[in-house]
């Protein structure tokens, strides 16, 4: 806190930028990483190429999805329940 | 005596000297007491016990076996990280209650029968409720209310059950459940009001929010792990456990979604958490159960973290809702890193406590092949780290500067997470102190290349969902309806109705009996004989040809003489033949 200006590092614009760059290529790196793994297939459908991946992937988009869809019934204001 | 003395008497007795102590001596003798328990704990041999007999029953005070300890290590560690975290406050009551609270789990994990154990359960419900009203808000009273009448419910069915099975079987004693009968659906279900499982679960993210700073720290770990405790020492193999367990790790990540405030955010992620460990219990193999028991500890350990992380804004900033938060890594950098760590040993990240337990648990469906479940526990696992691995500490420490510059948490609070923090990285790193006091033996390796290469790939495409999610996932200043909405909502209606009903039938028998019937009667004692004279009378005089103002003035004459007494002799004994006469005819 000695320093004349504040630590904003993470509100600049160029950081962003660079955590999105690191961000894409570790996704990158962990699909590519599934050539080197020879995983033992339980189901068989966990053997696929990217398997983890794209369960993360779908799995994440669809629960954001759905709690959207359903927050337009849910939500309600902050004082609802003082009515 | 050390073999046999019930760890839970240290803490209940020890409450009561808490105001004997004054200023800072309050606050080490409250980090004392649960170091005792713990040291006593570690000294307990596995098959040791303490009975009482009592109205005929063999209490058991203190039955230790393998999963008893595990829990009461993590219990009394828990409260030494909370006290360290507490040593600002001053409150007696919150001092008080959070002993007794802590007391009471450790006796119910000791306890060895149904009668103590269900003493030691209430005794929770009610030393927890103090805690959410401590916070002195009228919000906090409303849900401390609504707090212990859902347990009360809980309580009662649990009693039932607990009757029900003793008469049945013709013993006190508390161990796994075969038979599924009333008896024991009845102990089921009180157990998982305390589960919090769906619909019976809205008490948690409804109290726990409200309570004070460090009770949200307190209340995070007892209460719902008391409950899987109880799960796996009554219910292991309850197959409907599985669906429940299942049901319970999405709907909290939903929920935790939509939520705007930090701290609701983190109690809908505890009844994610705890789906994990209800499941292992459903599956009820060794592997799983010793994934449920491991889960639960590490668990415990991290969710207070996130709690304390949480509580350190709270107490600085005095809001904890996202929209009002933004911007605190500049101020409050300390806060983030160890809140970074819970959130990261939440998620399951590789190299934290999450992964070395949590895995077990998703293992145990994997060996009992059991597909479905599986996929939901990825999935689930996926959803966690988007809701209170990335979420939380997004919200409250990037996104946009509110331009808040609260400055950081004191150093007892710091100290308290940092520890937390360390066991969080240790038992992830080298699980194998955990592993060995689980109750069955663990032969496992969680850091193999594939599995952490698997997880890595989950973890970071969730990420990557989140952020390019973002403007959905945009903060709004709402709360969101849960199954409370039918005792709260609910409640007022029931309310209506029976108001509307019940002062209406009110109503109406007033003015059948009050005004109407008792009126007539009061009117007809007053000049009945009078009114019962004049019908002859009046016939007489129609037949005889009266009409019109002659005839009221007849009437109206012997009407006051009637009533005065003041008749002529004949008309008396005229209207008394004409009665004879009408009966004569009649019958």
């Amino acid at each position: 806190m000695n320093q004349k200006k504040e630590f904003d590092y993470f509100d600049r614009p160029e950081t962003q930028k660079k955590l999105w760059i690191i961000l894409y290529i570790a996704c990158g790196l962990l699909i590519v990483s599934d050539f080197f793994t020879h995983r033992h297939s339980y189901f068989g459908i966990d053997s696929f190429f990217g398997f983890y991946a794209l369960v993360g992937f779908a799995s994440c988009a669809v629960l954001i999805l759905f709690s959207k869809l359903i927050g337009r019934v849910l939500k309600v204001k902050e004082d609802y329940y003082d009515k | 005596m050390i073999n046999n003395f019930p760890p839970a008497a240290i803490l209940i007795l020890g409450a009561l000297f808490v105001p004997f102590f004054k200023s800072k001596a309050k606050n080490w003798y409250v980090i004392i007491l649960p170091v005792a328990a713990f040291y006593l704990i570690s000294q307990l041999q596995v098959g040791s016990s303490w009975q009482v007999h009592f109205f005929g029953y063999d209490l058991t005070f203190l039955r230790v076996d393998k999963l008893s300890k595990v829990f009461g290590y993590i219990f009394t560690l828990n409260a030494f990280a909370a006290f360290i975290y507490a040593f600002y406050l001053k409150d007696n009551t919150q001092h008080i209650a959070t002993l007794f609270y802590v007391g009471s789990a450790l006796g119910v994990v000791f306890s060895g029968d149904l009668v103590s154990f269900y003493f030691f359960w209430e005794g929770m419900a009610v030393a927890s409720t103090f805690l959410i009203l401590a916070r002195k808000t009228p919000k906090a009273q409303a849900a401390g209310m609504r707090y212990i009448l859902v347990h009360m419910f809980g309580g009662l069915c649990l009693l039932a059950g607990i009757v029900i099975y003793i008469t049945q079987t013709g013993t006190v004693t508390f161990n796994a459940m075969t038979d599924q009968n009333l008896g024991t659906c009845l102990i089921l279900i009180g157990i998982l009001v305390n589960a919090a499982a769906p619909p019976i679960h809205a008490w948690l993210p409804d109290a726990y929010p409200e309570a004070t700073v460090t009770g949200g720290v307190i209340l995070s770990a007892y209460t719902t792990k008391t409950a899987v405790y109880t799960l796996v020492r009554g219910f292991p193999g309850w197959e409907i456990l599985i669906v429940i367990g299942c049901i319970m790790t999405i709907y909290g990540i939903i929920y935790a979604l939509m939520e705007n405030d930090m701290r609701r955010i983190l109690a809908y992620s505890i009844i994610n958490q705890v789906g994990f460990m209800v499941t292992g219990v459903g599956i009820g193999t060794m592997m799983s159960i010793n994934g449920t028991v491991a889960h639960a500890f590490c668990h415990i350990i991290y969710k207070a973290l996130l709690w304390m992380s949480a509580g350190s804004v709270l107490y600085m900033t005095g809001k904890s809702k996202c929209t009002d938060l933004g911007g605190l890594y500049k101020t409050m950098p300390w806060t983030l890193i160890f809140g970074a760590i819970g959130a990261l040993s939440i998620s399951s990240f590789p190299g934290t406590s999450g992964f070395t337990s949590k895995s077990l648990i998703i293992d145990g469906a994997i060996h009992e092949h059991l597909v479905w479940v599986w996929m939901i526990l990825e999935i689930a696992s996926a959803g966690v780290f988007l809701h209170a691995g990335i979420k939380f500490p997004y919200f409250v420490f990037f996104a946009k500067d509110k331009g808040l510059r609260p400055g950081e948490t004191n150093k007892s609070m710091l100290l308290a997470m940092a520890f937390m923090s360390f066991m969080c990285i240790f038992l992830g790193v080298y699980p194998q102190p955990l592993y060995n006091i689980l109750p069955f033996d663990v032969h496992y390796q969680a850091y193999t290349f594939n599995h952490t290469i698997a997880q890595m790939q989950l973890l970071m495409l969730s990420a990557l969902v989140f952020f390019l999610f973002l403007p959905l996932l945009k903060r709004t200043e709402t709360i969101s309806i849960d199954t409370d909405w039918f005792y709260r909502k609910g409640g007022q209606l029931f309310f209506r109705i029976m108001d509307k009903s019940f002062n209406g039938l009110n109503k109406s028998c007033e003015r059948i009996f009050v005004n109407g019937f008792t009126g007539s009667l009061t009117r007809f004692s007053k000049d009945g004989k009078a009114r019962l004279a004049l019908i002859p009378l009046v016939s007489l005089w129609l037949l005889t040809g009266e009409r019109g103002k002659k005839l009221e003035m007849k009437k109206t004459k012997v009407y006051t003489d009637l009533l005065k007494g003041t008749l002529p002799v004949g008309i008396g004994a005229a209207v008394a033949a004409i009665f004879i006469m009408i009966i004569f005819f009649l019958s």
